[in-house]
């Protein structure tokens, strides 16, 4: 079994440290993982992303060419990632930002939003748990207690006044994303 | 110990660092400048030396000093910087000095890019600098790899008096991937041969020079010597799913992982592919891959690169003319997806079968 994922977004949005959590939860939980972050010219437009994979096995290719998962917290990545998710797939958007609507109908959608959570839990900077919870709400290949204590194990200790209110917003998205399923 | 989820600049970095490295001379290039970094402090921290020269002709002049010095030593680069190191480069290897050089290759030619590419495999295994010589180069495929290759690069330097390049990718160095590094070693005394103060010994000359024919040709003689028993010895491979492969993909480095998804891909539907990764690029294991093609069970072979054939040409020496010898691969950056290598290995097996099609969102591949 694996999982790719690449989330996408503005730099500052938190996109190279939700793909670690991933990472570290993964590794944590006895998987095989890799992380690989866009560092080429796509950056320089201002759109960063990064792909995680998560396995049972030894990873070969690092990168995919059509993610498990996308998670697209700006509107270039949700241009760029709706067409390349996989059949089945997921399709994570964080609709405070993005007010697109996705046209495909062989993936999942869900939409969170992900400024709004985070702001209300004091940051729009956590923005970037409420779309890993979301997306944990619709694919559950790790637990929210695993991104917890990765969030603990690896929070900059300059962030740790804002451990709990991480742990609300990946709640508080992950409850988003069940809600959706339930309306 | 345990894993840690570790960068590959920063893990090649600390692993040279507990390997004994005692002195990084370097200049910063992107996509390797996160293993300057870490060296910047953890070398001060360990009161070794840093330099951050003012240019890869100082850094690699200073490395030949330290080298020549007795000191275990390193520096690290990328393609370009790597282009303008090649004097200093033929400097030591024509004064037999042990170094460590780490390339991570970026997309080229020229300026290029800052993206991964195999693009610098002719230059790193056959011609290094001016004259007759090659380096041993060894290529990672994995961040553990790499860690357990610097220990190594360092100790075959010493054992052989010799140049070593580790070389990896852009994509080698930015991704993060769980592993474990060795424990610290203490730094190593200097060798006998090298420059410390002549009290109380006899004078000993590091030199790369031979003003007479003869005294050159006698040299290049021993070199040679010491580069054959090189070849005999230090040949390093992986052999994946090769016991009952009908076909066999040929990759080092990030091209080999991605083939290797590839080949398990296929296996699952049955078809008998393996993969052959040299991870000793020079001494190339020549010998292996002949008598993989004499095995009377391969039929034929894909080398898949991201470069426009380099490795190909080692490859296709070491085949012979008996077997098909195809040719895939990606260049300026691009890394190939497994599914691009999918439809070469099956292209490979039934030619007809395959439509050729350019990869989504690319300016095309080369076929050879």
């Amino acid at each position: 079994m694996q999982t790719s994922i690449v989330i996408s977004g503005f730099g500052g949005q938190g996109v190279l440290f939700a793909g670690q959590l991933l990472a570290y939860a993964g590794m944590d939980n006895g998987y095989h993982v890799t992380w690989i972050p866009s560092y080429g010219p796509e950056m320089r437009g201002g759109t960063a992303n990064c792909t995680v994979i998560i396995s049972d096995e030894a990873i070969g290719a690092p990168l995919v060419n059509k993610p498990d998962i996308a998670v697209a917290l700006n509107l270039p990545s949700f241009e760029k990632y709706e067409g390349l998710v996989k059949p089945d797939g997921l399709f994570v958007i964080n609709s405070s930002i993005v007010t697109a609507v996705a046209d495909r109908t062989d993936v999942d959608v869900v939409y969170v939003p992900a400024n709004a959570i985070a702001e209300k839990q004091g940051s729009t900077k956590m923005m970037n748990m409420a779309t890993l919870g979301a997306m944990l709400a619709k694919r559950p290949f790790l637990t929210l207690d695993a991104i917890k204590q990765a969030l603990r194990d690896h929070l900059p200790a300059s962030k740790a006044k804002l451990l709990n209110a991480n742990f609300r917003v990946l709640e508080l998205g992950y409850e988003a994303a069940q809600q959706e399923t339930v309306a | 110990m345990t894993k840690e989820l570790l960068k590959g600049n920063v893990a090649i970095a600390e692993a040279a660092v507990r390997a004994g490295c005692e002195a990084y001379f370097g200049y910063p290039i992107t996509p390797q400048t996160e293993l300057l970094e870490h060296m910047s402090s953890r070398m001060i921290e360990l009161g070794r030396t840093f330099l951050q020269a003012e240019s890869e002709v100082a850094a690699i002049n200073m490395v030949y000093g330290a080298a020549a010095a007795g000191a275990r030593v390193m520096t690290s680069s990328s393609s370009p910087g790597i282009s303008l190191m090649q004097e200093g480069i033929s400097y030591i290897a024509g004064s037999e000095v042990p170094v460590v050089i780490v390339d991570v290759i970026r997309g080229g030619p020229g300026l290029g890019n800052i993206q991964p590419s195999q693009g610098d495999y002719n230059q790193v295994t056959k011609s290094a600098g001016h004259g007759d010589f090659h380096p041993i180069v060894l290529a990672p495929s994995t961040i553990q790899e790499a860690i357990d290759m610097m220990g190594l690069a360092f100790d075959l330097a010493d054992k052989y008096r010799t140049l070593v390049f580790v070389v990896a990718d852009g994509s080698l160095g930015q991704m993060m991937e769980p592993a474990e590094l060795p424990p610290m070693q203490e730094l190593r005394p200097r060798p006998t041969w090298s420059l410390t103060g002549k009290k109380d010994r006899e004078q000993n000359l590091i030199s790369s020079i031979y003003l007479g024919a003869s005294l050159l040709e006698e040299f290049n003689r021993k070199l040679q010597a010491k580069l054959a028993i090189i070849e005999k010895n230090e040949v390093r491979y992986e052999a994946y799913e090769l016991e009952d492969a009908e076909y066999v993909v040929v990759a080092f480095g990030t091209a080999a992982r991605v083939a290797k998804t590839a080949v398990q891909t296929l296996r699952r539907q049955g078809i008998p592919v393996g993969l052959f990764r040299p991870i000793s690029l020079w001494p190339f294991p020549e010998q292996q891959l002949t008598d993989l093609a004499d095995n009377g069970r391969v039929k034929g072979f894909l080398v898949t690169e991201m470069n426009a054939g380099q490795m190909l040409h080692d490859v296709r020496l070491a085949v012979g003319r008996g077997l098909p010898v195809k040719f895939y691969g990606r260049m300026g950056g691009a890394i190939p997806m497994p599914e691009e290598i999918e439809t070469q290995i099956l292209n490979l097996i039934n030619p007809a079968a395959q439509p050729e099609t350019t990869p989504e969102g690319s300016n095309g591949y080369i076929n050879r």
